[in-house]
């Protein structure tokens, strides 16, 4: 079978999405690509299908907290078409027939911070979107499992946040659970 | 789905226990009106290989479906690493997957070198190399025994920590360490290897290949073996790639892909060596992969301690901004103290950009994303674990078998807890 040649994927997703490619980035060889938020599942499917892309692993799912504000500036220079918000989620896709990697970046706002899932082109984001709403905070819309992951269920907080102190946390047992109660957020007595 | 609202206060709590309700879309409806069982396996089960939980629905002896519930060793490594410079973030990392460390510390020595650009010395990578193989042998050991004994055959686990003790006996006079090695740094490794390494090394070589053969004689044609592990836990090439499973858990359903030999790192594209493929993505074929692979690793190893005797120079980079000075020039050189200082001090700045960069560990791909902030610590760093994802996968793999295969198909992975919850 003859393998079509490899098509630039920059150039392919700027034809196919146009003005939702907001950015387009190049650091140490890697290439990120920053999307709108409500593209970014269709543009993993494009990536994922396309002959001459065909981008079919998802590697990774990480998301950055640009807490403090400085994120507007900070990413590239400023010199930027749109306003980069607090949170940024970054797709890594791998391409195992023409051996190279992609990153897709979006951004959630400050203010509740949602994403449409990926789990619906990806199985494998399930898990990965799973962490990120549990220490990040970010709500994925559409995810079929949003429970906590990492964290307890009573969890409240998301520590992986720029402005969730470093601290410890006592391990409960029977004898000391009371106590550790009292100093949570929830506590009324 | 809604999310169960968690607990206010301390009286809700006390009487606050999980409801069904919870389960719903999760589990089977047959489940919710009890026509099957939902049985918790872990989290201190040990075929679970640490704290894992499972929950199983249970269709008589077959399995419908499987949640796993993970989170129980959750240390908040990443967020640790964000309050250290990157030299001192470099222990932290060893406790992750505690089975291979080297491979975390390559993992992460890695991505730094990459964000840095700083290009480690011939000698330093052969030496990490020498790491790696060992670490790969290490962890397998671990998992032949382990998984071994999950299916009934004790006497594997014996042989199997008496070879692994070894090679731990090699990390230690490495690093000084024998599992916590903090070995392999940015820029290089801690050290040269001492004199008496090489010999210790070379003896291993030699013992080594003849254990294997005795490994596989006590399973590879035995019987009970091949029908706990034939045709078990199968996970068809296209679904593997759909979870984004990686090392031999994605060979053992026949695709080809090696970081070693895709996008090869330290050297490791001037090795000859195969990578073992399966066929049929069953326990029995993750096992022989792994068996195979001890043979290639020896390979790479015979040929590793070859170059060491052939080449030498220094073992880590010589850029004194971002690698500490010989301990010799401490005495006579006022700068190397000055970047003594300000290395264990400060540490170094890295740029405020994004990398990833991916290894090849015993278990598969370990990533890691790192995001600078211009000064000496990072604004985020995140481990893309193997254990994390194939623990994802354990529902793909488990439905339709039986409870007595998921101790196979668990084994078969090759999961580390501490891996998966960082």
């Amino acid at each position: 079978m003859e393998i079509p040649a490899a098509r630039d994927p920059v150039a392919a997703v700027r034809e196919a999405f146009g003005e939702a490619l907001l950015h387009v980035k190049e650091f140490r060889g890697e290439t990120t690509l920053v999307l709108e938020a409500e593209r970014t599942p269709e543009a993993l499917d494009f990536l994922r299908v396309s002959p001459g892309l065909v981008y079919n692993m998802l590697s990774d799912v990480s998301a950055v907290d640009y807490y403090p504000n400085d994120y507007g500036e900070r990413f590239d220079g400023g010199a930027l078409g749109f306003r980069p918000e607090r949170f940024g989620v970054s797709y890594h896709v791998l391409s195992m027939l023409y051996n190279r990697r992609l990153r897709l970046k979006t951004f959630a706002a400050e203010e509740d911070p949602r994403l449409p899932t990926a789990t619906v082109v990806w199985p494998a984001a399930n898990w990965l979107e799973r962490e990120i709403a549990d220490l990040m905070g970010i709500v994925f819309e559409g995810h079929p499992d949003p429970r906590r992951l990492l964290m307890p269920e009573d969890w409240h907080g998301h520590p992986h946040r720029r402005d969730y102190p470093l601290g410890k946390e006592t391990v409960a047992f029977s004898f000391n659970e009371a106590e550790i109660r009292k100093h949570k957020p929830f506590a009324t007595n | 789905m809604a999310v169960a609202t968690p607990p206010q206060s301390i009286e809700e709590q006390r009487s606050w226990e999980g409801n069904l309700d919870q389960l719903r879309g999760l589990v089977s409806e047959r489940a919710i009106t009890g026509e099957t069982m939902l049985l918790n396996m872990g989290p201190h089960h040990p075929s679970t290989h640490g704290v894992l939980r499972l929950l199983l629905e249970l269709d008589g002896e077959q399995i419908v479906s499987c949640l796993p519930d993970v989170g129980f060793l959750h240390t908040g490594i990443e967020k640790s690493v964000e309050d250290k410079s990157y030299e001192k973030a470099l222990p932290l990392t060893d406790r992750m997957d505690y089975l291979s460390p080297m491979s975390n510390n390559m993992a992460y020595a890695a991505a730094v070198e990459k964000l840095l650009d700083l290009d480690v010395p011939e000698r330093g990578q052969i030496i990490r190399v020498v790491c790696l193989e060992l670490a790969r042998c290490a962890s397998h050991l671990v998992w032949l025994g382990t998984h071994a004994i999950d299916m009934g055959a004790m006497s594997v686990l014996l042989y199997a920590f008496r070879e692994r003790e070894r090679i731990l006996g090699m990390f230690e006079m490495l690093s000084g360490q024998r599992m916590m090695s903090s070995y392999i740094r940015p820029g290089g490794v801690w050290r040269d290897v001492p004199d008496d390494f090489l010999p210790t090394l070379k003896q291993f070589l030699i013992d080594f290949p003849g254990k294997v053969d005795d490994y596989e004689a006590l399973l590879t044609q035995n019987p009970i073996w091949k029908d706990r592990a034939q045709g078990v836990g199968v996970i068809e090439p296209d679904v593997a790639l759909a979870y984004g499973l990686t090392g031999p858990a994605l060979r053992g359903s026949g695709v080809n892909w090696d970081l070693r030999k895709a996008q090869p790192y330290s050297g490791y594209e001037t090795y000859d060596f195969n990578v073992p493929l399966g066929e049929h993505g069953d326990v029995y074929d993750r096992y022989l992969i792994r068996i195979q692979e001890f043979r290639e690793s020896m390979k790479i190893l015979n040929q590793a301690v070859e170059r060491l005797e052939r080449v030498t120079g220094p073992y880590r980079s010589e850029n004194r901004k971002y690698c500490p000075p010989l301990r010799s020039e401490l005495g006579q050189s006022m700068e190397a103290v000055i970047h003594h200082f300000k290395l264990w001090t400060y540490g170094y700045d890295a740029p405020d950009e994004e990398i990833y960069n991916a290894i090849e560990s015993p278990r598969g791909e370990i990533g890691c994303y790192i995001h600078g902030t211009g000064g000496n610590k990072p604004r985020r760093v995140h481990f893309k674990t193997p254990s994390f994802i194939h623990i994802s996968a354990l529902p793909v793999m488990a439905k339709g078998y039986l409870l007595a295969d998921m101790v196979a198909i668990i084994g078969s992975v090759d999961i580390v807890l501490g891996d998966c919850d960082r």
